[in-house]
């Protein structure tokens, strides 16, 4: 029983992407997003039931299903994992997948190839589901690259447009440097433990069998940190996340700000019991953390693209869960993974109505005055603005609190950076809303003609998101806790902070940050009425930052330039070289058999003094020299 | 019934095909190979209940060679990836008009028969003569049905045939002087004889020569991509599925337990010349203009990371390598017919020259897109199992060995996708692109079949090859 | 015979044995012409021949004899196929002086 409801959690997506490939041409537009939708929807009963069981009996099921690898020492099984942190996982991601699903019934009804769309969506959850059950480190790789797969194949659905292909392109390739980290981790763990099975894994550790040598397990941290940056587009692997904005936007929603983008957060909590033996690696994954939320804060302060805004901001919130990992609160990341899938999410999906209203349009210069227009949709993402801005009692004021909360206790500095990032966002979040919904409509006359609120396909979806967006802080308010306890098996006991004055204090500025982050966007385009100036024009620290500190160029001169050089002096010489050395041979033995036949001139005079020449020698050393 | 018989079947079926008339010759070729591969799956049959499928006779009193063909699992993998290979290759063939076409497929069935006679041959002078013997049908293969100018190809197809028969030759060399010392070349003996230091070192070094030629290993394959240029693909298909893994599938069998010793003492060197080729193949085919080229280069990466874990002396290593042997086989085939079926229809191998084939055949484009991932050893392939596995026995070698091996997934991919990117997205193409026939649509399922069944449940290949490479490491220990 | 042998002494035939042999030899490296070196080529034949017998009756053994005539006869063969190739070189370039033939040249 328990086994067929796994399989029907696992498969279902999977079931649903063999049969859009198949036949979701027979089911035509809108039957192959609903069957798409309905697998998905499969899963997360699926995944309502075991998380019930697991949330009254407390214990986690394992299930195998089958042998894969057999390695020298251990080997490795195809078994499933479901306890308290993948359940959790998994309700978010199917939750919010089949809500993304639902609405891009509506969203790519006009596409003519709604079939693969949907196909490719259910595979990523299938991978999706495969990276959070997945009982062992590779099951979690296996996930881990498919995901990686779906990512590059949607970010690339509008495949005749090169730049796109580029940009999957892209992503792929640096996740791949990522994986290659992952890789390498895993291996290292596999050498000490002779294992990679979760359960296994902390049970050794925890026995202390295996952890004499903390170096080792430190760089296997820092590999697996690196995987983690990777896919979850920190510092220096985040420039592939701004670019793959290329895909559909739904896809932006569910892959690259709602659930494949935390996939680091989540191996880091899934190997807590790992990172604890390695102290140095935590600080470098909290610094790192609050620098990509600075660094990706800043930049998007003077996007002009709406997707592209959004991007940066989810870099920069990945940034301050990954600050949070750093500092060993890994259910404060989770709480920040989960409340920011909700109002990312939801922000996506309403900069999605948005683009769809203006038929593709998304320049946030030539938007404006979009509230009467599109209420739902602006209330929906006001509603998420105010999640992400941290504003009372909005879902991300707790969970960002809770994270600058932690920062606070274990480090002056980060607690500064973080907060700094975070009045950041609130800035942004609003210039976005002040120059998409308020003031006088940018657009063309034909545009504003058109101006029109989605369907109820799509705001249904948004109304649900900015519901969880309002109220998801419940599940782990101060006092409360109720992650904390939910959690609390995994993590070895981390105390929950309690309510005392500088936890008031640290709220208070928390507000006061966002609000002023909030007035100052409001002075410059509400009052003022600005509008951001053209490309062209910027100039100084903005012009940096316009450019995203050139980073998309540094890589591109020290890294991509030079190994296509390589590849170029490779190809035309080191080939050619190699090539006339292997000819060299022949042409000696062309030049000795030249030589030699020099020898055969055809004077028979000159033969047979040679063969009298050759006896006389050959009679002279018989006789006279031995 | 043993494995004579699929010799003999084979053999008879080069002979049927050259004598059946070129109309026919294909379907014939096609018959024989299927059946071949059902009479290996049958011998599989047996040897996995327990029958003894070997044979030994007496050959030759004086030198005193034996005809001894042993199977163990390691041969019967080798056999069968062979056999599995060749009515896929042979059916890859159908939509080509070769002149002449019964000589053409007897010559394909006749290398069939040679290959698998080296990957049986369990006696020195048996195996020289099967090894010898598979590089004529490919000579004549890639000289006379090959592609591009004639006097290039020559060039290039004389060059490949004397390169590699005079690295073969070292080996004859070494083969005789352990007959001096033992007095048969028996495969049981041979392994068993003491041998000093220095003799160790030498023949490892005149092995090594044949077969870093064979696999190839930089600096000795720069016969490689020219000959796969030059060569037809079926030429190419049976030259980088199936004859490079003689190379490869030697040096388990016969250089590592012969001298294993001086492997041990050189393994590090020639672990670092491998690796250096799995990045130097990548870069170079980074920069490929021509689709033939840039797969050759990558061939010359995927080899060189299994031969990297040949040479790792460990259970992990040698076992990835013989199932990423089989992987790469398979989608080295697979994606050598895809530029296959693009000639067909564009009639050029210049990647800039294509683009925009999605759109006018999605079905293609997948199938294509699968075998471009499971090239990159993406987790669910055949290729990632043995990738693992190899990368995994070198990082308990030395970590760097595996970092350095490591980098073929991030510049495997890149190269791979930047080809896919150029030749298949982008704008529609105007040039009209057919859809796939229903031959090359059989031979693309049953690759990508194969590949995804065994990625994600390759238990039975690793239950097959494992006994015989713990006797293999018996030898080497 | 042996009389012979004790008045002359071995040592003898062999000196004139050698002497003819090294006129042959210096023969066939000096002269041009074809049939001086055939001759050349006999009288090298008949100095080995001389030795042959003077060994076979210093040892008492007929064998040697016997093996003269062989390459008496043997010799007279080659003679006649050789003298042929010579009158065919003759007629196909008007000389048998061995500078003027190079057809072999490499």
């Amino acid at each position: 029983m328990e086994t067929s409801l796994v399989l029907l959690l696992l498969l279902a997506p999977f079931v649903g992407f063999l049969s859009n490939v198949f036949l979701g041409k027979q089911f035509g537009r809108t039957g192959s997003g609903v069957l798409g939708t309905l697998a998905v929807v499969a899963s997360f009963i699926a995944t309502v039931i075991f998380f019930m069981q697991v949330n009254s009996t407390k214990e986690a099921i394992n299930i195998h299903l089958f042998d894969w690898i057999a390695m020298g020492k251990f080997s490795i099984g195809f078994d499933i994992l479901l306890d308290q942190l993948s359940l959790l996982w998994l309700m978010f991601v199917t939750g919010i997948g089949a809500l993304i699903h639902l609405y891009s019934i509506s969203y790519m009804h006009d596409d003519e190839n709604t079939h693969k769309f949907f196909s490719y969506l259910n595979l990523f959850v299938f991978f999706m589901i495969m990276l959070v059950a997945g009982s062992n480190l590779l099951i979690m790789f296996i996930g881990w690259e498919g995901v990686g797969l779906c990512s590059y194949l949607l970010i690339g659905f509008w495949y005749k447009n090169q730049d796109y292909n580029d940009a999957a392109k892209k992503a792929f390739i640096m996740n791949r440097i990522g994986d290659l980290g992952f890789l390498i981790g895993i291996f290292i763990i596999g050498y000490l433990f002779n294992t990679l099975d979760f359960v296994a894994l902390k049970q050794a550790i925890l026995a202390g069998n295996g952890t004499a040598n903390l170096a080792l397990i430190g760089t296997a941290a820092l590999c697996l940190f690196i995987g983690a940056s990777g896919k979850s587009a920190q510092i220096p692997l985040y420039t592939w996340l701004p670019d793959a904005m290329a895909g559909p936007t739904p896809v932006s929603a569910l892959i690259h700000a709602a659930t494949m983008v935390t996939a680091g957060i989540f191996m880091i909590t899934r190997l807590n019991f790992l990172f604890e033996l390695a102290p140095d690696v935590k600080m470098i994954i909290a610094v790192v953390g609050v620098f990509t939320a600075l660094v990706a804060a800043a930049i998007g302060l003077v996007q002009n693209d709406i997707k592209k805004v959004l991007a940066y901001s989810t870099v920069s919130q990945l940034g301050l869960m990954f600050l949070a990992l750093g500092l060993g609160a890994y259910e404060v990341a989770v709480f920040h993974v989960i409340t920011h899938a909700f109002f990312k999410a939801c922000l996506f999906l309403g900069s999605g109505s948005v683009i769809h209203a203006l038929h593709g349009e998304q320049d946030m210069r030539n938007m404006g005055g979009l509230r009467k227009a599109m209420p739902v949709t602006f209330i929906t993402m006001l509603i998420s603005t105010l999640a992400i801005s941290g504003i009372f009692p909005f879902a991300g004021f707790w969970s960002k609190d809770e994270i600058l909360l932690t920062a606070f206790h274990g480090n002056t500095v980060l607690w500064v950076l973080g907060s700094i990032a975070s009045i950041m966002t609130a800035f942004y979040m609003f210039r976005l809303m002040f120059l998409t919904f308020f003031g006088e409509f940018r657009g063309t006359e034909e545009q504003k003609h058109h101006l029109h609120e989605s369907p109820a396909l799509i705001t249904v979806p948004l109304i649900v998101l900015a519901v969880l967006a309002a109220i998801g802080g419940a599940i782990n308010l101060p006092g409360n806790n109720w992650l904390n306890h939910y959690l609390a098996p995994l993590f070895k006991g981390h105390e929950a902070h309690h309510l005392d004055n500088t936890a008031y204090m640290l709220m208070g500025i928390a507000t006061v940050g966002a609000l002023i982050g909030i007035g100052i966007a409001y002075s410059m385009y509400i009052s003022k009425k600005q509008v951001p100036e053209a490309d062209d024009k910027v100039q100084g620290l903005h012009k940096v930052l316009a450019n995203k500190f050139y980073l998309d160029e540094i890589y591109m001169a020290v890294i991509v330039k030079p190994i296509y050089a390589l590849a170029k002096f490779s190809r035309d010489y080191i080939e050619k070289g190699l090539s006339n050395i292997v000819f060299g041979f022949g042409t000696v033995a062309d030049g000795l058999a030249l030589q030699g036949k020099k020898m055969q001139n055809g004077n028979i005079g000159f033969y047979l003094f040679a063969f009298v020449f050759g006896l006389c020698s050959i009679v002279y050393y018989l006789f006279f020299v031995r | 019934m043993d494995v004579t018989l699929l010799l003999i079947l084979l053999f008879i079926g080069a002979v049927a095909t050259y004598f059946s008339g070129n109309a026919i010759a294909s379907k014939v070729a096609l018959f024989f190979s299927v059946a071949a591969l059902g009479v290996s799956l049958a011998l599989l049959n047996q040897f996995s209940q327990g029958t003894d499928i070997s044979f030994s006779a007496q050959w030759i009193k004086n030198p005193n060679v034996l005809f001894a063909l042993k199977a163990d699992g390691l041969s019967i993998a080798m056999v069968l990836l062979t056999t599995a290979l060749t009515p896929l290759i042979v059916l890859s063939g159908f939509g080509n008009n070769f002149n002449n076409a019964k000589n053409f497929y007897a010559l394909v069935l006749f290398m069939a028969f040679a290959m698998i006679g080296t990957f049986l041959a369990s006696d020195g002078f048996v195996y020289y003569i099967f090894w010898e013997l598979s590089l004529i049908p490919i000579y004549f293969i890639a000289l006379i049905w090959g592609n591009g100018d004639a006097e290039a190809r020559k060039k290039a197809v004389i060059k490949f045939f004397i390169y590699t028969f005079a690295g073969s030759l070292f080996m004859l060399a070494a083969f005789i002087y352990l007959y001096q010392k033992a007095g048969t070349f028996k495969w049981d003996v041979l392994v068993g004889l003491d041998l000093s230091a220095t003799e160790q070192f030498w023949i490892f070094l005149a092995f090594f020569l044949a077969y870093a030629i064979k696999i190839p290993l930089i600096p000795f394959h720069t016969w490689q991509a020219n000959v796969y240029q030059k060569a037809p693909t079926i030429g190419t298909m049976l030259l980088s599925g199936i004859m490079l893994k003689m190379g490869l599938y030697s040096v388990l069998r016969w250089q590592l337990p012969l001298a294993p010793n001086a492997a041990k003492e050189l393994q590090y060197i020639i672990i670092g010349l491998a690796l250096a080729g799995v990045v130097y193949g990548s870069i170079v085919a980074l920069k490929q203009k021509d689709l033939k080229k840039l797969l050759a280069y990558s061939s010359l990466a995927h080899v060189g990371l299994i031969a990297a874990g040949c040479y790792a002396m460990n259970m992990d290593g040698l076992r990835g390598a013989v199932l990423q042997m089989i992987a790469h086989g398979f989608v080295i085939v697979g994606l050598f017919f895809a530029a296959e079926v693009i000639y067909r229809r564009y009639e050029t191998r210049t990647i800039s020259e294509m683009g925009g084939i999605r759109q006018q055949t999605p079905k293609f484009a997948s199938m294509f897109m699968i075998l471009v991932l499971a090239s990159v050893a993406l987790p669910g392939t055949f290729n990632f199992v043995g990738e693992f596995t190899v990368l995994y026995s070198l990082s308990t070698e030395n970590m760097v060995f595996a970092v350095i091996g490591g980098t073929t997934i991030i510049l495997g991919a890149f190269y791979m996708l930047r080809m896919f990117q150029h030749a298949m997205l982008g704008e529609t193409n105007a040039k009209m692109f057919a859809d796939v026939t229903v031959s090359e649509g059989i031979v693309f399922v049953a690759i990508i079949g194969f590949l995804l069944f065994f990625g994600l449940y390759p238990k039975p290949i690793i239950e097959l090859i494992t006994p015989s490479i713990q006797e293999i490491l018996v030898h080497v220990k | 015979m042996e009389t012979i042998l004790k008045e002359i002494g071995v040592e003898t035939y062999l000196y004139l044995s050698a002497l003819l042999f090294s006129i042959g030899v210096f023969g066939i490296l000096l002269r041009r012409n074809a049939i001086v070196m055939f001759m050349s080529i006999e009288i090298m034949l008949n100095a080995v021949n001389m030795m042959l017998v003077a060994f076979s009756t210093y040892h008492q053994d007929a064998s040697g004899q016997v093996f003269v005539f062989f390459s008496m006869a043997v010799a007279a063969a080659e003679v006649a196929v050789g003298l042929a190739i010579l009158v065919s070189i003759f007629r196909n370039h008007g000389s048998v002086d061995i500078d003027n033939l190079k057809n072999l040249k490499g």
